[in-house]
């Protein structure tokens, strides 16, 4: 039976899906052992009910990032952190320091030419006091640092996680990679 | 001075004291100070002069007489009698009612345990000599250790007196004092140097101000005698500027040793040299850690470094340096005059002597006690302290201030020294002790310990700087219940890397508050987890 | 110490295997000899040791505590180990104590690839922090016209005090303030463009081991260190050549 999969994107710049997308033609030989089950890279609305391995890339930023990562998690078996957001909140975290409302203030009144006004539409969910790395909320498997991680490294990991073993990366990424 | 003129000195103060048939006692302590006890020796004066009594009864403010809680106390020499909260207002109720027999709503009974249980050695003079006057210090057999000791004894003597007294340093480490003065008097070089620390920085802790403040003349002379005994011709006493009353007295006594010739050079007619000069603590506690005491004193950043070279080798300006405590050096004047087998003789097998206590939180007799080695917690507390007030239940006592731990009802009989307290997850400490009852929330008293910790941190090392930090933190969610179970584990492991890895006592000790109480009241803690990562 | 006029040689164990050193070695010195490794950041051949960073701690027979390699001196028949599990542990959790301090963002910072904490919390197998961010708030002072000093990456180290103090001689650096608000300053907390004490030599930037002291335009990834003048400079000053 194909390992069901998912992969998912909460606060980042999605260059951790591009690279996983640089592994080129290794994506065959993955894509026959796996059911892509859920991914901003195919069309799913919903998260499944039982998924083998989800792969998230971004920081939780947003109240919607973090529904979204608790439901994933009760929905997976296997977690994994792609990328420097997922891990430490990276470059999202950089606004931290500061209060929501300041930074809200400056992108969209302070510095606004036109339309300068606070953004209000019950579709936007809000932001969080502070941008918290994916395992300040849920139990996170594995990680996979880098800003992204190399798609030899993301093949690697992938391919260790369908053969059943915890990937050893010490010496494959690190940090800011 | 010689030995006649001490005596001389002495029978003067004698003869003073015979013509008056009454003295009273106004404890002038910072405790006391702070409840206008100044006020209360001039109304006391005042009284007298309209009574046509001031020729008989004199009045002269002293040192601690313990029990602050019951401020500004008032003593009547030669009656064994005390009256307890006396203001200007009131004071008429001393000087209206002096006559033996006569009883008024301020006596203090005399027989109470809280005078009764305990045994003076370091606090001897302590609420009976003027502190700012060294012939009442001489007429209480002050100085005559030092005489003997630069006429009669060799300096390897002195060290070997100190060695058999059992004497520990009282500052909390507990370090034999003999093997210290030992070990600085073999390093080698000309130039060497005591240090007192006064850096007394504990929060509720008051024994060495207390000392400083009653008895100034007793550290001097301790220090005096540690310089003979190890070559030294220089010391400093390094005292927090907190400590304003302490440091005028000190200074005071300074200048009434020197002018007497029992500090300075060819003291007693002798060819020993010795110089003391005050530094004064910018508030920072780490100071109170002997290398970045010594850091300080140096004019740097006050930092610890890592030992060895301990400062016996190498200390101030490189030079072999000892330092003490300020109750250890009251400690050595009463060993050399009363003799190192008195001394031993008091105590348990491992710690001897006395250890004075700041007894504080809710306990009814707040103050500061004196009392032997091997009491124990239950007898200070429940006896001496006279328990809990309010008839509420207690809970916990927490020795040794932010270095220490909270010790649970169930360990009330251990006798109190240097190992049953470690052995217990506390330590002796300086002697801070803080009583908590019922009420008390443990998980708020280790928060508070470490957002000390957290604040008196030099920030030299990670562990502590960081450590402390985060600990604190993970406190605030506990406090708040907002803490998951894996802040608990996270917990337990900062506590373990910052013990192990820290680089001075200050680090090594700060979570001590935290893992005895985990130890004791864990269920505190369990209580406060709420959400849990999924 | 000295024998006869010689430093006295004392052999020891270093993780089992018999070496030799002189006696006024630290043990660090000692096992970076026999390539034996112990991470260290606070440590730079040529500066005074301080202990601080409390990554080199090793176990040595017979003694319950730790002992940081760079400031303890060997002794005949030490046996000392470097690596076991307890001291992984501590070592892993003191860098993630270091992350979690200021605000270290690897993938946006001019030392990415060339910074020591780093490299380490690689080889150390760290792959994520469990002690919660931080996230204080620092500034930046971009007041020098060469040079950077940025404190959300400053690891306090205080490599750059000891470089300006011991070898240019200048002391612009020093540390401000106590435990976790302590932060290095120049002159008295004045800003570093107006410092005149500085020389400019830049042996701060050098030595410093992450982002925190960086040439100034440089940009992401930049700020490769040339810290090799100091082992150079230290010997040709104990030559006096």
């Amino acid at each position: 039976m194909k390992a069901k999969i998912a992969t998912t994107w909460l606060d980042g710049c999605s260059g951790c899906h591009m690279s996983f997308l640089d592994m080129d033609e290794r994506i065959l030989a993955i894509a026959d052992r796996i059911e892509l089950v859920y991914s901003p890279l195919v069309d799913f609305k919903t998260f499944p009910d039982q998924v083998d391995v989800t792969i998230v890339e971004g920081a939780v930023a947003s109240v919607d990032d973090l529904n979204k990562i608790k439901k994933i998690r009760k929905h997976t078996r296997f977690l994994v952190a792609l990328g420097d957001c997922a891990i430490n909140a990276n470059v999202p975290s950089m606004r931290n320091p500061i209060p929501v409302e300041q930074i809200i203030n400056r992108a969209y009144v302070e510095n606004a030419v036109i339309h300068d006004e606070l953004p209000k539409h019950p579709a936007l969910p809000d932001l969080l006091a502070r941008v918290m790395p994916v395992h300040e909320v849920v139990k996170v498997d594995v990680f996979i640092p880098g800003c992204p991680p190399s798609n030899d490294t993301i093949f690697y990991a992938v391919a260790e996680l369908l053969d059943g073993r915890i990937p050893d990366l010490t010496d494959k990424t690190r940090f800011g990679a | 001075m010689t030995l006649e003129e001490l005596q001389e000195i002495k029978a003067g103060e004698e003869l003073a004291k015979s013509q008056k048939k009454k003295s009273l006692h106004v404890c002038v302590a910072a405790g006391c100070m702070s409840q206008n006890a100044d006020g209360v020796v001039k109304a006391l004066q005042e009284k007298l002069r309209e009574k046509n009594l001031e020729k008989e009864v004199e009045v002269k403010g002293v040192g601690c007489m313990g029990l602050c809680a019951a401020g500004p106390l008032v003593s009547v020499e030669p009656d064994n009698r005390m009256f307890q909260e006396i203001s200007p207002a009131n004071a008429h109720l001393v000087t209206d009612n002096l006559e033996i027999g006569k009883r008024t709503t301020n006596d203090l009974p005399s027989d109470s345990p809280f005078f009764t249980r305990q045994v003076k050695i370091v606090t001897e003079n302590c609420g009976v000599i003027n502190p700012e006057k060294i012939e009442e210090y001489i007429a209480a057999d002050g100085y005559l250790a030092l005489y003997a000791v630069l006429h009669d004894m060799e300096p390897a003597e002195v060290v070997q007196n100190m060695i058999k007294s059992g004497l520990r340093g009282r500052g909390g480490g507990g370090y034999p004092t003999g093997l210290k003065w030992s070990t600085v008097s073999k390093a080698a070089g000309q130039k060497k140097y005591v240090i007192c620390n006064a850096d007394e920085g504990d929060p509720g802790a008051f024994m060495d101000r207390s000392v400083l403040e009653s008895d100034p003349h007793r550290i001097l002379e301790g220090m005096a005698i540690a310089a003979y005994a190890i070559g030294a011709d220089e010391g400093f006493i390094y005292v927090r500027a907190e400590y304003p009353l302490a440091i005028s007295r000190l200074k005071t006594a300074i200048k009434q040793a020197e002018r007497k010739g029992v500090l300075g050079s060819t003291i007693f007619g002798t060819t020993f040299n010795f110089s003391v000069s005050i530094r004064l603590g910018a508030g920072a506690f780490v100071c109170g850690e002997e290398t970045a005491l010594i850091a300080s004193i140096e004019g740097g950043r006050g930092t610890p470094r890592p030992r060895p070279p301990y400062p016996a080798e190498s200390g101030l300006w490189g030079k072999p340096t000892l330092i003490n405590n300020v109750e250890t050096f009251a400690n050595v004047a009463p060993i050399i005059r009363k003799g190192a087998e008195w001394y031993s003789s008091i105590g348990t097998e491992s710690s001897k002597g006395t250890k004075v206590f700041a007894l504080a939180g809710q306990v009814v007799n707040t103050g500061l006690i004196e009392v032997p080695m091997g009491m124990s917690l239950r007898e200070i507390i429940f006896e001496i302290g006279g328990g809990i007030p309010g008839g509420r239940k207690f809970k916990a006592v927490q020795t040794g201030g932010p270095s220490g731990g909270c010790i649970p009802e169930e360990f009330l009989d251990i006798r109190v020294d240097y190992e049953s307290l470690t052995k217990l997850g506390s330590i002796m400490g300086s002697g801070g002790m803080i009583v908590m009852d019922e009420n008390s929330n443990m998980v708020d008293v280790a928060r508070y310990f470490m957002e000390f910790c957290m604040s008196e941190s030099c920030g030299k090392c990670v562990p502590c700087r960081v450590g402390t930090a985060q600990i604190y933190d993970l406190l605030t969610r506990f406090a708040e219940k907002q803490a998951t179970e894996s802040d608990l584990v996270l917990l337990e492991e900062l506590c373990d890397v910052v013990k192990n890895t820290s680089l001075c006592g200050l680090g090594q000790s700060a979570p001590n508050p935290v893992l005895s109480t985990l130890k004791y009241f864990r269920h505190e803690y369990l209580e406060r987890i709420q959400a849990e990562v999924i | 110490m000295p024998v006869n006029g010689q430093i006295k040689i004392v052999t020891l164990k270093v993780n089992g295997k018999d070496v030799s050193a002189r006696a006024d070695q630290t043990i660090l010195q000692v096992c970076r000899e026999n390539e034996v490794f112990i991470p260290t950041l606070c440590h730079l051949e040529g500066l005074s040791n301080i202990g601080a960073c409390r990554l080199c701690m090793v176990e040595v027979a017979g003694q319950k505590k730790l002992l940081p390699a760079c400031t303890t001196t060997v002794n005949e028949g030490m046996e000392i180990t470097t690596t076991t599990d307890r001291l992984g542990h501590y070592r892993r959790m003191i860098l993630e104590l270091i992350f979690s301090e200021r605000n270290h963002t690897c993938s946006v910072c001019v030392s990415n690839n060339y910074c020591e904490l780093q490299f380490l919390s690689q080889k150390l197998g760290i792959d994520h922090i469990r002690v919660p961010y931080r996230f204080p708030k620092f500034n930046v002072d971009a007041s020098h016209p060469y040079f950077v000093l940025d404190h959300n990456r400053c690891i306090l180290c205080t490599r750059c005090v000891r470089v300006c103090d011991e070898i240019e001689g200048a002391h612009v650096w020093d540390v401000s303030g106590r435990g976790i608000q302590a932060r290095v300053i120049t002159e008295l907390n004045q800003p570093w463009g107006s410092a005149e004490t500085c020389t400019q030599c830049g042996k701060c930037v050098n030595v410093c081991p992450v982002g925190a002291l960086s040439d100034k335009g440089r940009s992401v990834a930049e700020n490769k260190k040339r810290s090799e003048f100091l082992p150079y400079l230290t010997q040709r000053r104990r030559e006096k050549i």
